[in-house]
């Protein structure tokens, strides 16, 4: 594997889109080559090495290839948006759209992001170390495919909107989630392990959410059914109330059984 | 002698009264008395004309902070070059101009490689969310005059917001199959306080502020056979309230909801919209029924058809890339724009987000150029390094306009505007015209 | 204004018989004329490509209210999937739906100048006429839909054919359309009450009347009207399992009609999207193909043509005025639904479909879509559509140009079906040899939509006089290529494509934009005060607008090219 290492010279006034910051991007390129790629600040179209210094080339591949940031990334949009294979590592914070619509490969960033962050995620894993903003693992506007696939592991908290219209994957909060969880979810797992606010699993048709802390107001379509056992987390086995719901939403029918949402409450 | 003129568009609120009749002056310059207009609207057709109340100059702040009157040309000028020389400039407003004003707007944005945004962003803009995620089931606001015998104003107050809205539309006409107009319908009124509106309903809930969302749900499990899993009490209303009232939609003949910002302004926003949408849906497997927003400014669901027929995107639009047109709102919205500090011009047009915006917002936009394009002062235009008066929509000049149930009504002129005081229209492609010039030179 | 030499380019031009003759083709002045004429005109040199006249497009959903919240309710219709602009035009945006501009560049991409706008509520014409302003380089015409308005409903009822011809003349000119449309006739009016009409005979709620009344009457109306276009029809009960029988039922309503115009229009009826509307079976598990019985029927009666709404296997975003039709289709898929209804008028709904290759009954309309074109014996009177975007995107014409000319094309596609065997058993298709010629193709794509429509001495043709809208392909028909993605590539994007004698297209990138024309019908009839006095009242009482204000104003139409018709007699 190669490792590229872009250093954030922090030359950008505004906020910098690096939408070519990918081991897909990168993959058969020298440093030189990597450093003429394009990426946009507003309206200005710019390069790569204007605003990072590049060290490194690219493996042969996308899955030979792994890409190291540091320096202040606070403001810089889009990495590894749409990546199929290879690996990101953010050093610092990073902000909106960070491993959007990402099918394959894995980012881990060391800071925290901003919002939309995973968003349409196919594959692969994303990992935060810090906290996520709002719309984690979520749909873009007006797609009812939102996630489909791959891994999410926040380990501070959430904001809002997590995993809408979810239809696969998986996604582990360590901490707390505020209003709205898995809205519109057709399938998935959500796992939270601190606390949510409100509006868990609302016009839910399908998939699975643990919340290990309280909920503080349940949706009024969740009926509690029995209690379960149940590892959400690899090695964690826990015993949970299970409710189904949304109640108010339409289900499908399987082997003549109706196929409800689940959120799994711990006891 | 005083003309009057008839069948006048009202440029107040979205529902577009077009019965208005308006006695001008003799010279045309000045309205002199209204008719068929509410308290507001009245107060509008009064600012028209030419009198000496009107800003007929541009007005350019100075190095020692005053404002010095200019030409037309000085301000196209500094805002063609305002918006050439910027990385991402935005363009926010149009609460109060016709849909020949947005379509110039967009050209402008478009050749800038700028943001724009209407006023929807910080209204009616998580209704567009929901509409993307979960569609629009509406009708025209005859349809409801016509049919509706079961009315719904959720999180809306029309007694003040849209005076004329009840007695137009939707409680007290008679319509075809309406004749009897308010004896005819059932009026619902759900919202946290108890409204002038609420007073003229059959049923009135007091939904727990925060909580609508939980309500409609509740609503839902009635239409999907779960009645009997209704908690007791769901956001403060009895479940035997819930479960009367859900009768009283699935049996109408024809139900509409009308929502305003009680719903897109408290907790979860769009989603609020989202399942009112899909309750609506629900209840179409009953009977008959439809969803209507109440857009506040008259034609601020212009600029949503507009810019979703150049770019398909009603608002909130970033056209920095110059090939294609992105949005995102949360991203590209005004507000989370200037929250985050993403701009470095503004552009504040028929609207003021001098007093509508977060102060850290207008704080963060003040840095950067700062126009305004508006008729009157307003606490925008007094922070504004230029503010270039135009001539008022609706008013001095006609056009366009979409009432709140998308259908166009077309404005008309009812008297002059001062000599020399452009449309935004005009003002917009002059604009456009110096950036063509300006690009040719080289400038930037 | 360049005048041009098109040189030694393959001709084909149906209305005036030109099968593919080398031959010159001049323009002067926007005009077609004999070569000779232009002097010292450039030269465009065809030797090696075909030469048609502009595309005409009988029925697009390009413009209006519906198709309008269609791109706005679909923001991921746009994601990744719009075109990135190139040289100085507006920019392009989205796929099954696209922008105004993208809509207008890319008909004129491959070759096309004239666009049928198929469904203009009346209440929503000035936004008609405003996105018809900013659809560049193509002319639009716009159709009225009037198969559920009130007036008519109720004149039809009384039989007073005199004052539906008044009121429609009248509805004609305040919304500057073209023609009569019916969409599910009575059915969306019953779906004011969330029913339906899904028979011929079914009575529409209230007004007493059914849709073989509304049918037959507003064919008449149009006859004593003398229109340019025939009756254009949706018929009721679209998309649904064992409807050719309600289609043929529709069809046999304009037996013993007579055209009546000055157009050189020969049908009476047109049966729009015919593909929707010729389905077998009795629910979706048996479906199957009903395009025999249904051409069987077109092809012995020369009063009627169709289009056929072809499938393209998309993700698109359906949309019509087929109310109940949208909601039905929602309750199946159950995506996002906006519907509009109209007062008084109309209504509409939209719901975006997957045509999913993997899924039966999406490739059994794929191959009924190709079946109803392959038993066509007169391509004048069968045409090119996909109803779009409801069967897919405009933009695929060339692709379904591709397997109409190519067996191995759509065989190729037909085998690669993951239910291919059980598609294969539920049509014809696999059997079908015939591949059409180019000179078809342009029947389907020009001539025949343009001598329906009666604008056949303006659009569709080659001959000398008519505006000199030209498209030129590179395809040679003395060496039609092997690889069947050749001939998609070349309808595709046109080696030149004029309008009004500009070159606006240039090797298959847009160059220029000339100034565009909105087509509308100005019809005259003696004065009628009965209606008069209804549409006074009908405002007064029912309308949300004031009568003054629904007429679209002058300054609101733009570059008009008003088709006279004196019906005073």
């Amino acid at each position: 594997m190669s490792t590229v290492t872009l250093t954030a010279k922090g030359t950008h006034e505004l906020y910098l889109e690096a939408y070519n910051v990918t081991p897909d991007a990168f993959a058969g390129k020298t440093a030189d080559e990597i450093a003429g790629l394009e990426c946009h600040e507003g309206n200005r179209k710019g390069k790569l090495g204007e605003y990072f210094d590049i060290d490194g080339n690219g493996g042969e591949t996308a899955a030979d290839t792994q890409i190291i940031v540091k320096g202040n990334c606070k403001k810089i949009k889009r990495i590894g948006q749409q990546m199929t294979a290879g690996e990101i590592i953010v050093e610092s914070d990073c902000d909106m759209y960070t491993a959007g619509w990402m099918k394959g490969g894995k980012v881990t960033v060391k800071g925290n992001v901003d919002s939309f962050c995973g968003i349409g995620m196919a594959g692969g894993e994303f990992i935060v170390e810090g906290n996520a903003q709002n719309y984690l693992g979520s749909a873009y506007r007006g797609d009812w495919r939102g996630m489909t696939g791959g891994l999410i592991h926040v380990k501070g908290n959430a904001g809002n909107d997590v995993a809408t219209f979810m239809r696969g994957g998986k996604i582990i909060i360590d901490g707390d989630a505020f209003l709205h969880v898995c809205t519109h979810g057709e399938g998935g797992t959500v796992v939270i392990k601190g606390n949510v606010e409100s509006r868990v699993g609302g016009q839910m048709v399908k998939g699975d959410i643990y919340v290990y802390g309280q909920i503080k107001y349940m949706m009024p379509g969740f009926k509690y059914v029995d209690d379960v056992e149940a590892e959400a987390v690899e090695g964690e086995k826990l015993t949970f109330a299970h409710y189904i719901g949304d109640l108010g939403e339409r289900h499908s029918k399987r082997k003549g059984e109706i196929i409800y949402g689940n959120i799994y409450l711990k006891k | 002698m005083p003309k009057v003129i008839k069948n006048v568009g009202c440029p107040y609120c979205g529902a577009c009264c077009d019965d208005v009749e308006v006695t001008v002056s003799d010279d045309g310059k000045r309205v002199l008395e209204v008719k068929n207009v509410c308290a507001i609207g009245t107060q509008i057709f009064m600012h028209g004309g030419d009198h000496d109340g009107r800003i007929k100059l541009p007005r350019m702040r100075q190095p020692d902070g005053t404002m010095k009157d200019v030409s037309f040309k000085e301000a196209i000028d500094f805002t063609a070059k305002t918006l050439l020389k910027a990385k991402k400039p935005l363009m926010y407003g149009f609460g109060s101009t016709n849909c020949e004003g947005h379509a110039a707007a967009a050209r402008v944005m478009e050749r800038a490689g700028g943001c724009l945004d209407n006023c929807a962003s910080i209204c009616h803009g998580s209704s567009f969310l929901a509409i993307f995620d979960n569609g629009y089931p509406s009708c025209t606001l005859g349809e409801v005059k016509n049919r509706a015998d079961v009315i719904v104003y959720w999180g809306s107050n029309p007694a003040h917001a849209h005076p004329r809205h009840m007695s137009r539309y939707a409680i007290f006409p008679r319509g075809f199959f309406t004749g009897k107009g308010h004896k005819s319908r059932t009026v619902i009124v759900i919202d946290p306080r108890f409204t002038d509106t609420g007073r003229v309903a059959d049923y009135y809930l007091q939904v727990r502020q925060g909580h609508d969302y939980e309500l409609f749900d509740a609503f839902r499990m009635v239409c999907h056979g779960h009645a009997d899993d209704i908690p007791d009490v769901v956001a403060n209303i009895p479940k035997e309230t819930i479960l009367e009232v859900a009768e009283v939609m699935k049996n109408a003949r024809f139900c509409n909801f009308f929502y305003g910002m009680g719903l897109c302004h408290s907790d979860g926003r769009n989603h609020n919209i989202d399942i009112a949408i899909s309750l609506t849906r629900d209840l179409n497997e009953f009977t008959k029924c439809t969803i209507m927003a109440m857009r506040g400014h008259y034609n601020i669901t212009g600029p949503g058809a507009v810019w979703s027929w150049q770019f398909g995107f009603p608002y909130c639009l970033d056209l920095t890339k110059k090939t294609m047109v992105h949005m995102n709102p949360g991203e590209t919205s005004s507000v989370d724009l200037a929250m985050r500090d993403e701009i470095d011009a503004f552009i504040n047009i028929g609207t003021d987000a001098g007093a509508h915006f977060p102060i850290p917002a207008v704080q963060h936009l003040k840095k950067h150029p700062f126009i305004t394009i508006d008729p009157s002062r307003n606490m925008a235009s007094e922070i504004s390094d230029l503010h270039v008066p135009v001539k008022i929509c609706g008013v001095d000049d006609g056009g366009i306009v979409y009432r709140m149930d998308n259908v166009p009504i077309q404005y008309r002129k009812v008297v002059d505007a001062p000599a020399g005081v452009p449309s935004d229209e005009e003002f917009l492609d002059a604009v456009y015209e110096r950036m063509v010039e300006l690009e040719g030179e080289g400038f930037i | 204004m360049s005048d041009y030499i098109i040189k030694n380019g393959f001709v084909f031009d149906p209305l005036t018989g030109i099968k593919g003759d080398k031959k010159d083709i001049g323009i002067k002045d926007g005009k077609i004329v004999e070569a000779s004429e232009v002097k010292g005109g450039k030269t465009i040199d065809a030797s090696g490509k075909t030469v048609m006249a502009g595309g005409v497009d009988i029925h697009t959903h390009c413009v209006g209210p519906k198709v309008n919240v269609g791109r706005l309710m679909r923001p991921e219709d746009k994601l990744f999937r719009s075109r990135t602009k190139v040289g100085n035009t507006r920019v392009e945006m989205g796929f099954s739906v696209p922008s105004t501009f993208a809509t207008g560049y890319a008909y004129a991409r491959m070759g096309y100048s004239f666009l049928n706008e198929a469904a203009m509520p009346p209440l929503h014409a000035p936004h008609v006429h405003e996105e018809i302003r900013d659809t560049p380089i193509v002319d639009i015409a716009a159709m009225p839909v009037m198969g559920n308005n009130w007036f008519q409903l109720e004149y039809l009822k009384n039989r007073e054919l005199e004052n539906n011809a008044a009121y429609t003349a009248w509805l004609l000119n305040a919304t500057k359309g073209f023609g009569i449309k019916c969409v599910n006739p009575g059915g969306t009016e019953a779906w004011g009450w969330g029913m339906n009409c899904t028979t011929i005979h079914d009575p529409v709620p209230y007004f007493d009347i059914t849709p073989a009344e509304i049918v037959k009457g507003q064919m008449e109306t149009n006859e004593l009207l003398g229109l340019p276009h025939c009756l254009h029809v949706h018929p009721n009960n679209l998309g649904n399992p064992g409807n050719y029988t309600t289609t043929l039922d529709t069809l046999k309503l304009a037996e013993g009609i007579k055209p009546n115009n000055k157009f050189g229009r020969d049908v009476v009826l047109h049966n729009t999207h015919l593909q929707f509307h010729s389905y077998d079976g009795t629910t979706w598990a048996d479906f199957e193909s009903g395009s025999k019985k249904v051409m069987d029927y077109v092809n012995a009666h020369d009063n009627i043509s169709f289009d056929v709404g072809f499938v393209t296997l998309d993700e698109t975003t359906t949309m019509t005025a087929d109310g109940p039709f949208e909601f039905h289709l929602n309750r199946l898929n159950n995506l996002k639904w906006a519907n509009t209804d109209v007062e008084l008028e109309t209504a509409a709904g939209i719901v975006p479909y997957v045509y999913d290759k993997n899924i039966k009954v999406c490739d059994i309309q794929w191959a009924i879509g190709l079946e109803l074109a392959l038993l066509a014996k007169d391509h004048m009177r069968c045409h090119l559509t996909t109803d779009h975007p409801n069967a897919g995107p405009f933009t695929r014409y060339p692709r379904v140009i591709k397997w109409l000319m190519s067996k191995k094309a759509r065989d190729d596609l037909l085998h690669s079906f993951k239910w291919s065997e059980k598609v294969i058993a539920a049509t014809q298709l696999e059997s079908m040899d015939r591949e059409l010629s180019l000179y078809e193709i342009a029947q389907m794509t020009r001539a025949g939509p343009a001598k329906c429509m009666g604008i056949s001495n303006m659009y569709g043709s080659l001959k000398e006089g008519t505006n000199a809208n030209i498209a030129i392909y590179d395809i040679n028909p003395e060496k039609m290529p092997k690889d069947p993605e050749l001939i998609e590539k070349a309808f595709s994007e046109t080696a030149y494509t004029f309008k009004d004698g500009v070159m606006v297209v240039e090797n298959g990138v847009v160059i220029a934009t000339t100034p565009k024309y909105t087509v509308w019908t100005d019809v005259k009839v003696k004065e009628n005060a009965i209606v008069e006095r209804d549409i006074h009242e009908k405002f007064a009482k029912y309308y949300s607008v004031g009568l003054e204000n629904y007429k679209v104003f002058d300054e609101h139409m733009h570059n008009p090219r008003a088709i006279e018709v004196d019906a005073t007699n």
